[in-house]
């Protein structure tokens, strides 16, 4: 895959506040720190505030009180376009971000913009459209795709773009087993450059394969920030079943069965493993 | 009286390839049938077939028929055929109406078009806001809701219609959990209650195997197997055909395949 190497960048909140302009808040005092090079995954119930979250980190919203740190500089004191090589969002709703006529200029008008030309540009583009499988669609037109194509297209057209810092709304919204594998693999490559990578999820079992740290919101509030097996272990069940979230089976089976957190399927299997052995 | 596709072939005007395959799929009322397969496989037009927009609406060639309590479809004018059976859409802001003001609107904008006395409008619109929970955005601007707002909301239209069979796809693909279970929840209590034969396509095959009597899967537009739910999804097949297994059925296998023994007590 031929998405270019950069190291990533930190981002961060300082007991950041978001009401919008109808009144409605949306964020209380939220602190969170996503290091550099980090995967975290947002959780937390439709309307907790986790889009609008996201949206501070390159400038789309800005901060009611409290502060926003893109690679240690407060957004504030940066141009949007500084951020927009920062930091890149792929939306929820792909049709929200697609516009061109054909999926090969999707995907380069970002990377374009963010000043790549020529065969720089064609490698990027042709990486980022193997990455997520569309490859052979590149002269289709978008909106000949499916919808789970068309988030795929999103998430091509951001991987394009080369930020050090990558933030994904629901990436696996509409995708089947294959399509949850892509996104995936692109995550893990993402990981292995190096680069920042926080997505927003409701699909647990996603989160505890591919992201190392988990953030749970409620009605807008951080209620949990922990690693996947620390926020998805015992101890902090209470805190998911209050905002209505439901740890992966194998972890409530792990737990059950006194084989430690287990949140994913691998982890309880070589539990199991692990233990038949001692025993026999 | 049921909803039946016999021998279904369609084909999408202008398109090489056949989007289905001689598709024979029966749903009777107050049952509920899961349609499975990989994205392009032939769900959604399948979906667009089942209640006739295909080819009424959208062109395309049909053979083979498709009869909504032995009414055909192709033939028969869209207004008809509304009033038996109705689609969610995949994405739910193709179905904001976006011409209400609020999400009660929205919502009764369906009853109010069948010309029904005005309690019954009132009554089947409160009914299926109570029942997907929105009493609380029903003043809101339906053009600005979150995704998984939307997503309810436009079921609630779908809902207040009160179609004797209902076509679903992917009706909780942009929800939290909580919300795909309020809305397997309603979709069954819908089916026992009011007799509505209900179609859903879906990834979430933990939901399905909750809440469906039989399972369809297809592949390039053809039916690859059907059957009981359960039995269904734990197919080994289905990797193959781009279908997550249950989180359940998906734990089983892995331990079978590190050769440990499953306790049926574990769950």
């Amino acid at each position: 895959m031929a998405v270019i190497a950069t190291s990533g960048i930190g981002l961060a909140t300082e007991e950041l506040s978001f009401t919008y302009p109808d009144g409605t808040r949306a964020l209380t005092s939220v602190s969170l720190e996503i290091p550099a090079g980090s995967r975290i995954a947002i959780i937390g119930q439709n309307g907790s505030g986790k889009s609008t979250l996201v949206r501070h980190f390159n400038g789309l919203l800005r901060a009611t009180t409290g502060r926003v740190l893109v690679d240690g500089t407060p957004v504030g004191r940066r141009h949007v376009a500084d951020l927009a090589r920062l930091v890149g969002i792929s939306f929820q709703n792909p049709d929200r971000q697609i516009f061109s006529g054909r999926v090969r200029a999707e995907v380069a008008f970002g990377a374009r913009n963010v000043g790549l030309r020529g065969a720089a540009l064609d490698q990027r583009v042709n990486g980022a459209l193997e990455a997520v499988g569309l490859a052979q669609q590149a002269d289709a037109n978008p909106y000949d795709l499916g919808f789970s194509e068309r988030k795929l297209l999103a998430l091509a057209s951001i991987l394009a773009m080369g930020t050090p810092a990558i933030v994904l709304d629901e990436p696996t919204t509409g995708q089947d087993a294959n399509g949850v594998q892509r996104v995936k693999d692109v995550i893990g490559q993402l990981a292995r450059e190096g680069r920042t990578v926080v997505a927003i999820s409701h699909d647990m079992a996603f989160v505890a394969e591919a992201f190392e740290r988990v953030a749970v919101l409620r009605d807008g509030e951080l209620v949990l920030d922990d690693t996947v097996n620390e926020a998805f272990g015992e101890d902090n069940w209470p805190i998911l079943e209050s905002t209505y979230l439901e740890p992966p089976l194998p972890a409530r089976l792990g737990a059950r069965l006194g084989l430690g957190s287990t949140p994913t399927t691998a982890a309880f299997v070589a539990a199991l493993v692990a233990r038949s052995g001692s025993v026999g | 009286m049921s909803l039946v596709l016999e021998g279904v072939t369609y084909r999408y005007a202008g398109a090489a390839t056949k989007a289905l395959q001689s598709v024979d799929l029966t749903l009777q009322p107050g049952r509920v049938v899961g349609l499975v397969g990989s994205n392009g496989s032939g769900k959604s037009t399948l979906c667009s077939c089942a209640v006739g927009l295909a080819p009424n609406a959208i062109g395309g060639t049909l053979d083979g028929r498709v009869t909504i309590d032995g009414l055909e479809t192709s033939g028969t004018p869209m207004y008809k055929l509304v009033q038996h059976a109705g689609i969610l859409f995949q994405d739910s802001a193709t179905q904001i109406t976006s011409g209400a003001s609020s999400v009660w609107e929205e919502i009764s904008f369906g009853p109010r078009n069948l010309s029904l006395p005005r309690n019954e409008v009132i009554d089947r619109t409160w009914r299926a806001i109570d029942a997907l929970r929105l009493t609380e955005i029903v003043e809101r601007d339906p053009s600005r809701l979150s995704g998984g707002q939307a997503q309810l909301v436009a079921l609630a239209a779908v809902l207040a219609l009160g179609p004797r069979y209902l076509v679903l796809d992917e009706p909780t693909s942009q929800l939290d959990p909580l919300g795909t279970r309020l809305v397997g929840e309603t979709l069954a209590e819908a089916a026992r209650a009011t007799g509505v034969g209900i179609l859903i396509a879906e990834h979430k095959t933990d939901l399905l195997a909750m809440l469906c009597d039989e399972i369809v899967v297809i592949a390039s537009g053809k039916v690859v197997a059907r059957g009981h739910a359960r039995e269904v999804l734990a197919d080994p097949s289905m990797h193959e055909w781009g279908v997550s297994a249950p989180a359940d059925i998906a734990l089983r296998e892995a331990v079978a395949v590190a050769e440990l023994e499953w306790q049926s007590e574990w769950l």
